[in-house]
């Protein structure tokens, strides 16, 4: 396997995203949506000191009660407003950290194997001295990148976004802790994995975009629920539970690739193998 | 160290390829000499496309042995596709991407320098296009690219299906120039097309294809010898009336209307004679013009001659 023509499969399918805006700008406004601007808003209600603001503050008080000692002494916060927006910014939003690059890297995946056969370019690449794991990878790299470019930059400015607006209650930047960290570096990348090991496999597999798009929601879908589950888990207890959940992620990530590579296939990428 | 050039560049041997209850290729034989010009004729459906991704290793074959180059391209499929150049069909392009981007991401492939794109588009006359998106192209422009593309890697062995398809005139020939540079540097061609004039002058071998196989090979000269036998004549004259028995004439096979009176003869010989005796006649001919061999004529008499021997 040659990476050097790995990178030219996944550079050239990059290049084609950045070109179609009907892709991009519909996933970044999502991105957006979810880093900067619900926080910004539900970070603002929280810290005005508003009625309704109060009213949350007191429903978030109630739930931060009913959590076990060890988890609500991570907790941080003088007041309940600071409690209350502490735990709106480390804990509540932490599975939108695992769903929007999943729904990018879905939107991708489903696609890149499948729309180069209705695009005919798959001809092209059948022809071609590249190998089907090269194609594989290529494909891989190019479909991971924009999910996790998306989360890794709304990762940033969610960063800035909590900092900015909920700092001053604790006189000095907090944001990120330790277990986003944890879930940003050592979880997120082999879920994204896992899924669209399995969305690959899909697109190589059907006939039309479309039926990808279909399939791929429909075997991502209880991928995204246990990934919502593990990672609102992991921010409240980053321990080394959360390393070993990331560790068997990573080995099921890794041999769901190793699987969903055979199902490239030249006769494939022709369209004549679908049977 | 690539392998020394075999004779044969291409040979497929009793290959039967099938898509599910259908037999795409029944035993196909093939043989193409290195540095030979083939054409693959045979209405849609003969197999030409699916031999084309065999000769690849695109696709694999169920039955046969298929040899490229003296490699196997179902074992060695990266060595054979590293020396082969295709255009398909449809052209295969990235509509998204610009012309240039289509270029460099096949150089980078085949690992040839950048430096080789603008001649490679140049060569084509499309070089003024290379920054426009692919999807703005006319269908002519959009062959002329994939040709740039298919010939970037300078391969042994080119493998056109149906290239000229929808094209102009203008680029028809520079199809027709490339497969002509190409065989006179050497380079083993083979292309598939069910137009025939396109054909013309240029195969060194032509091999008719029907429901998969192979009906006949040879070179043009070969075939006509043992196809067309019997010669035409157009003829006309100022008053047609006096071209009206013809037919009935000795040495003539048949004669018919098609905007001039075509006449087959049984042999060339017996021409004087029919022309002396349409003037005695009274005819004032004003066409007498032998037909030379064409691949068109030899095409449909090889298929009139094969459907009449089954």
């Amino acid at each position: 396997m040659r990476f050097d023509r790995v990178w030219t499969v996944a550079r050239i399918d990059l290049r084609r995203l950045f070109k179609s805006r009907d892709y991009w700008i519909p996933m970044s406004l999502l991105a957006g949506l979810f880093f900067v601007i619900i926080p910004w808003i539900m970070l603002s209600i929280v810290t005005s000191g508003s009625n309704a603001a109060s009213e949350l503050v007191r429903q978030i008080g109630g739930v931060l009660d009913a959590l076990p000692g060890p988890v609500r002494d991570n907790v941080q916060g003088a007041t309940p407003a600071a409690r209350a927006a502490y735990a709106f910014a480390v804990y509540l939003l932490a599975p939108v950290a695992i769903i929007v690059p999943l729904t990018i890297s879905s939107a991708v995946g489903a696609h890149t194997i499948v729309g180069e056969r209705e695009n005919g370019t798959g001809e092209f690449l059948a022809h071609s001295p590249l190998t089907e794991k090269e194609i594989y990878l290529g494909k891989l790299i190019a479909s991971l990148v924009p999910g996790y470019l998306a989360t890794a930059v709304g990762f940033g400015l969610y960063s800035l976004v909590v900092n900015l607006k909920v700092a001053g209650e604790f006189g000095r930047w907090f944001f990120p802790t330790s277990g986003w960290w944890l879930l940003i570096v050592w979880v997120v990348p082999p879920f994204i994995a896992i899924a669209l090991s399995v969305i690959l496999w899909v697109s190589s597999r059907v006939r039309s975009t479309a039926a990808a798009q279909q399939a791929a929601s429909l075997v991502s879908l209880p991928i995204i629920i246990a990934s919502y589950a593990i990672s609102s888990g992991l921010i409240f207890d980053p321990t080394l539970a959360a390393i070993g959940i990331g560790a068997v992620a990573w080995i099921i990530a890794i041999l769901g690739l190793m699987s969903g590579s055979r199902a490239l296939q030249r006769e494939r990428l022709l369209g004549v193998a679908i049977e | 160290m690539t392998p020394p050039m075999p004779d044969l560049a291409i040979s497929l041997s009793c290959v039967v390829r099938t898509f599910g209850s259908v037999r795409a290729l029944d035993g196909l034989d093939l043989a193409v000499p290195a540095g030979s010009v083939t054409v693959l004729l045979g209405p849609n459906g003969a197999g030409k496309t699916t031999t084309v991704r065999l000769i690849t290793g695109a696709l694999k074959r169920h039955a046969g042995t298929v040899r490229v180059l003296g490699l196997d391209p179902e074992v060695d499929g990266d060595e054979v596709r590293a020396r082969t150049g295709v255009v398909p069909p449809k052209p295969a392009l990235y509509d998204r991407l610009s012309g240039w981007d289509n270029l460099r991401f096949a150089a980078d492939i085949w690992g040839v320098a950048h430096t080789a794109v603008v001649p490679a588009a140049e060569r084509f006359g499309i070089a003024y296009a290379l920054d426009q998106e692919v999807g703005g192209y006319s269908t002519g422009m959009r062959t002329r690219l994939a040709l740039a593309r298919a010939v970037l890697h300078d391969p042994d062995v080119l493998l056109l299906d149906e290239p000229t398809a929808g094209l102009d005139p203008e680029s028809s020939r520079a199809v027709l120039d490339l497969i002509r540079e190409l065989a006179g540097r050497g380079r083993t061609i083979v292309m598939c097309t069910h137009l025939l004039h396109e054909a013309e002058g240029i195969a060194d071998q032509v091999v008719l294809m029907g429901a998969g196989s192979a009906r006949a090979a040879g070179r043009p000269a070969d075939l006509a010898a043992a196809y067309l036998t019997q010669p035409t004549v157009v003829m006309d004259a100022q008053d047609r009336t006096a071209l009206a028995d013809v037919a009935s004439q000795p040495g003539v096979v048949s004669a018919a209307w098609n905007g001039a009176l075509h006449v087959k003869l049984e042999t060339l010989d017996t021409l004087p004679d029919l022309i002396a005796t349409l003037v005695a006649q009274g005819a004032r001919l004003t066409r007498v013009e032998p037909q030379l061999p064409t691949l068109e004529h030899l095409y449909f008499e090889m298929q009139r001659t094969l459907r009449a021997a089954q």
